[in-house]
């Protein structure tokens, strides 16, 4: 029974650690924490959802199953181009919202209540194109195997498990070996000494969003494929985003993934112990009570 | 002109200053001690659910139902919040301010479980139906029932006024703005600037609580879905073109912003069809977050600028150039 609950906890982990990482690349990189960050999540299952429809309409044997998944190769398709679209979607929130403010040189908290604002109006535009009907990425019912130890998951479940280890091992590689994760992590670091030493600070900027969006939309297609797709499941996320990002440690990568995987399985666990209704509840306890004894974080430093 | 017209207008204005007390609180915490609360819904819900259990009749099916006066709820609602916001004050404020932002939310998602799974109190999604409305007695005629109603909003816009633009001329005031301009120098005077914030934020809250009573008293009606994020967001957006720091930018923010509210919302029923007057309502949303956008990059100072008040003692000059 325990098992099953860190199970549980891992897989709705995996998507709160993915759309956490970009929280914590915005947050330490561009300095303010994105309220924005859901929608990201939600427009990029959309996004997929519209491309993989459009693939579906023009070629329709990509629909078929691959293997023992719930979904074909139309799907995945669909799922890289989205994560381009979403990327560009980030990008352009960032040339017509945040860049002109912090050009103005708009104070941290003038840019959050901007990004609030955005959140509600991407948000509102989902429902207003898509209406507030979930959709579904297929309808295929899965049967849960069993794994041993008396843990039964779905493919999909595994499939999001290890999608989300290879998406967050590339971004690990990422950051580490190439020229352009040191200077990333040069900025977040201190920008104005980063540009000193010639670090293109704008382009850092926009690789921060592209990647941040790009796994927000692997996060939304994930959950899309495992739950539903609905225009609040972004918002949804986001005191659950804050918690991992805050639990691992502003600007930690790795920290995000960890914070992530507790927070999902702290989620879990109220779901066993107090009952479902209570799940979102989780993730403010576990918030409250890192911001009172480690408000830096895991991997955070003060 | 009709009295139709009377009636609307005098219902357009009592829930415009409804918005305008829970502004008047959020201008205490962000205009004046620049505090970031991002959980406005949970205190006004907080508040107006105090003052429904308090004031309704006995019901078999949830607790209270106390049938005490209106008054009383609102005292209740005051207390309530501002023990809240105590509580939340207590626990993050020395935490930075973005800490703060993110802790408000989860109060307010915390807050909307708690409604929506308290049906012992709360009556869970249903909510509290016959909040008992002040001048019951006059709801047979529709325009002194609406006077009467506006009449007791605007006493308690006035009196939250008076009692805000009081304490921010105190020598209390004084200290909470020294606080939030330069904290270093506040605290090198002996200054506690922990406590004052917490003051401050409690004190906020709970004007917040007194707006969510008044409304719901003014509405006769509570439910979990009055007090989504929306509501938030409507708050900041008056207290941010009416003019933050400025509590008549408050009231004039609360009563323009409502108006486009309810302008857009009648001009977007005309555009669509009954059928989709849901997706439309989601357009008007829309519009609205772009319309703060915009006004943030635009005139982030809003329509009324902060007043530099200082104190009666110091120099007369800057009392005579106006600024009062």
């Amino acid at each position: 029974m325990t098992l099953q609950i860190l199970m549980n906890g891992l897989v709705a982990g995996s998507m709160i650690g993915l759309g956490a990482i970009g929280v914590t690349l915005t947050y330490s990189i561009l300095r303010f924490p994105n309220f924005a960050h859901g929608e990201l999540i939600a427009w990029g299952a959309y996004l997929a959802l519209t491309v993989s429809a459009l693939i579906g309409g023009a070629v329709g044997a990509s629909m078929d199953p691959i293997g023992p998944f719930s979904f074909g190769w139309g799907l995945i398709i669909a799922f890289v181009l989205a994560m381009g679209l979403t990327g560009a979607l980030a990008l352009a929130l960032d040339w017509l919202l945040f860049k002109r403010l912090r050009n103005q040189g708009a104070v941290m908290i003038i840019i959050v209540m901007a990004s609030f604002g955005a959140s509600m109006a991407l948000r509102s535009a989902l429902e207003f194109i898509y209406t507030a009907q979930p959709a579904y990425f297929t309808r295929e019912l899965q049967i849960a195997m069993p794994l041993g130890g008396g843990v039964r998951a779905t493919p999909d479940q595994l499939f999001a498990i290890g999608l989300t280890a290879a998406l967050v091992f590339g971004i690990h590689l990422l950051l580490t070996r190439t020229p352009q994760g040191r200077a990333m992590r040069a900025v977040s670091e201190n920008p104005s000494l980063a540009s000193l030493v010639g670090v293109d600070v704008d382009q850092v900027i926009r690789l921060v969003w592209i990647m941040g969006a790009a796994l927000a939309c692997a996060a939304g297609v994930i959950s899309g494929i495992l739950v539903q797709i609905r225009p609040y499941m972004g918002f949804d996320l986001l005191l659950p985003l804050f918690a991992a990002t805050i639990l691992g440690g502003i600007g930690s990568v790795p920290g995000a993934i960890i914070g992530g995987l507790i927070v999902g399985i702290g989620e879990a666990l109220a779901v066993q112990l107090v009952g479902a209704e209570w799940r979102a509840g989780a993730a403010f306890v576990i918030l409250t009570a890192i911001l009172i004894v480690r408000p830096t974080g895991i991997f955070g430093r003060a | 002109m009709g009295i139709e017209t009377f009636a609307y207008a005098a219902f357009f204005l009592t829930m415009a200053l409804t918005y305008a007390v829970i502004c008047l609180g959020l201008n205490l915490q962000w205009g004046q001690t620049g505090l970031f609360n991002v959980g406005i819904a949970a205190f006004v819900a907080v508040g107006a659910y105090a003052s429904a259990i308090l004031t309704t009749p006995p019901t078999p099916d949830r607790v209270g139902g106390f049938d005490l006066p209106i008054l009383v709820g609102w005292a209740g609602a005051l207390v309530a919040s501002g023990l809240l916001a105590l509580f939340i004050g207590w626990l993050t404020i020395r935490l930075r301010a973005d800490y703060l932002a993110i802790t408000t939310f989860g109060v307010a998602v915390l807050v909307q479980l708690a409604m929506l799974n308290l049906e012992g109190l709360t009556g869970g999604p249903f909510g509290i139906g016959f909040v008992p409305k002040p001048f019951e007695s006059l709801q047979g005629d529709a325009i002194a029932f609406s006077f009467a109603n506006l009449g007791v909003v605007i006493l308690a816009v006035l009196a939250v006024y008076l009692f805000l633009e009081r304490l921010v001329r105190s020598p209390w005031g004084r200290v909470l703005r020294a606080v939030r301009e330069d904290e270093v120098a506040a605290q090198a005077l002996g200054k506690n600037p922990m406590r004052l914030r917490i003051q401050a934020f409690a004190i906020g809250g709970a004007i917040m609580g007194l707006g969510g009573a008044v409304q719901a008293h003014f509405i006769g009606f509570i439910a979990p879905e009055n007090y989504l994020p929306m509501l938030t967001f409507q708050v900041w957006a008056m207290l941010i073109v009416g003019g933050s720091g400025n509590n008549r930018g408050a009231i004039l923010g609360a009563v323009l912003v409502w108006g486009v509210w309810a302008a857009s919302a009648a001009v977007i029923e005309q555009l669509f069809p009954s059928g989709s007057q849901a997706r439309a309502a989601s357009l008007q949303i829309v519009l609205i977050g772009v319309a703060l956008c915009v006004i943030l990059m635009w005139r982030p100072q809003g329509i009324l600028r902060e007043i530099k008040t200082v104190s009666r003692h110091a120099l007369g000059t800057v009392r005579n150039a106006g600024s009062r």
